[in-house]
């Protein structure tokens, strides 16, 4: 047995655009505990809620995280609209369906990108991005930034989309298909990316559901996990199946991402295709919100619950959110157990840690 | 999802891990856990999901009041835990892993624990 020496990863690491910190407790060259540390730069965000009307608060939800943004706004404004019980316009319910498919593409694709600079496959992280740049385009074009703010409102959706930028939404994917398949075939069958990613990081089942994990970590160590099967927005009235696999390692969870875009262009297609004419948003009448409500959604990082409690004046008195990289955690402190030193980086990044989020 | 599919479930301490070790049994997963400041002091609000929905517990504290940790039953609740206890003060016994109030480096102790000191809006 050699020596314990407890190495500090972060809170600054060149993999981690964001604070976390782990010390890790190695022998040799093997990780044999991992304690994580952060609050760095925790935001109170949830305290706010008291201190803003809650017609407003979606602009604040919606800056919890860049890359969800959108989900977060969605999920706020669902559970408020739930605790209010207000049936919004399907047309709305499309729209934020689609832009929230856009952001799951816009997630892994960038995801993918990291993974590939990780691992220092500089070419195939250009070309993630490269992909993931036709994305973002369409995003600017339709909500006014490459970063979701201001689409989704208590009662609807802020901004209509025309039926002509619809159909090249729709379209868009024919042409993107071929580079898709392309990176798809080499995260999938290069030798590198396998020797790297297979059998590293790997999760039990059991494991993943003991800890917690959620979304592509959870579906990754075969636990189709994914909140869309609840059927919020207008999912129950889209065909798609949890991504799953049943390996649980690192390879698994890149798997799980990639099918997930394919799955998310199916998605917006048949949503485009279904979208019925009509208004986007609805008048708010009547009393201010009163109760508490729970709402699930599947951000690309996998499940986020949200809690409002409304007082009946026009702030909230609780509002709370456990994000996906929160419940990731435990499940993050296993598999870097018994891991090399080496392997440490990337299998922060398989979880896909999101600190903005956790750091609400 | 309706919020006539949520439902809380009221219950005291000792009824409260009865039923967090029963739920293990009958393979329900930790969602979440989360504390809310009320009049009469705190209450915890312990989500578990089997499939699809969830499972609301619900226990009412005072401030002095020990909670016992359920992260020996479920390891992942060590983290919320851990907030729980540095952003509303409240103490909470035999976690797992205990940061004793430094997971959080928030500029003053338990800032979501202190009544709401207008409600007037804006800052």
């Amino acid at each position: 047995m050699g020596e314990r020496t407890v190495i500090p990863f972060g809170p600054q690491h060149p993999v981690l655009l964001e604070p976390l910190h782990l010390d890790l407790v190695i022998e040799d060259e093997k990780v044999v505990k991992a304690m994580p540390s952060w609050g760095f730069v925790h935001r109170g965000l949830e305290k706010l809620a008291e201190k803003r009307d809650f017609i407003e608060f979606p602009f604040v939800a919606e800056r919890i995280c860049g890359v969800c943004s959108h989900s977060h706004g969605m999920a706020y404004t669902q559970a408020i609209e739930a605790l209010m019980s207000l049936e919004i316009p399907v047309r709305a319910k499309y729209l934020r369906t689609i832009l929230a498919e856009f952001s799951r593409i816009n997630s892994h694709l960038l995801w993918l990108g990291l993974l590939a600079n990780a691992l220092g496959f500089e070419s195939l992280f250009m070309h993630c991005w490269k992909l993931r740049e036709k994305i973002l385009d369409i995003v600017e074009e339709t909500t006014g930034g490459r970063v979701i703010f201001g689409a989704c409102r208590v009662g609807g959706v802020n901004r209509d989309i025309d039926a002509p930028t619809l159909a090249r939404m729709s379209r868009l994917f024919t042409g993107m298909e071929k580079g898709f398949r392309e990176i798809d075939g080499v995260f999938r069958k290069d030798y590198t990316v396998q020797k790297r990613l297979q059998e590293t990081g790997a999760l039990s089942r059991a494991d993943a559901h003991l800890l917690g994990a959620v979304g592509p970590v959870a579906k990754g160590s075969g636990i189709p996990c994914d909140m869309r099967r609840l059927g919020y927005s207008v999912y129950n009235e889209l065909d798609f199946q949890a991504v799953v696999e049943t390996e649980g390692d690192s390879y698994a969870r890149t798997s799980v991402r990639i099918k997930e875009i394919f799955q998310s262009v199916g998605l917006i297609q048949q949503a485009i295709a279904k979208i019925p004419a009509g208004e986007v948003s609805m008048k708010i009448t009547g009393l201010p919100p009163v109760g508490e409500h729970f709402e699930m959604v599947e951000q690309p990082r996998g499940e986020a619950v949200y809690y409002v409690k409304g007082n009946g004046t026009r702030f909230l008195e609780r509002f709370r959110v456990r994000n996906s990289t929160f419940a990731n955690i435990p499940a993050l402190l296993k598999i870097l157990e018994g891991c090399e030193l080496s392997d440490v980086p990337m299998l922060i990044l398989s979880i896909d840690p999101c600190i903005s989020c956790a750091e609400r | 999802m309706a919020k006539e599919l949520i439902v809380f479930i009221d219950m005291e301490i000792p009824e409260m891990l009865t039923r967090v070790e029963a739920l293990k049994l009958e393979g329900y997963r930790l969602m979440q856990i989360h504390c809310t400041r009320v009049e009469s002091g705190y209450e915890i609000n312990y989500t578990f999901a089997l499939d699809l929905p969830s499972q609301n517990l619900r226990i009412h504290i005072d401030r002095e009041q020990e909670i016992p940790s359920i992260s020996g039953i479920f390891p992942a609740a060590f983290l919320y835990e851990n907030e729980i206890h540095d952003l509303f003060g409240l103490n909470i016994t035999d976690m797992l892993i205990d940061y004793h109030g430094r997971f959080y480096r928030t500029s003053v102790p338990a800032p979501f624990g202190q009544a709401k000191k207008d409600t007037g809006g804006g800052e």
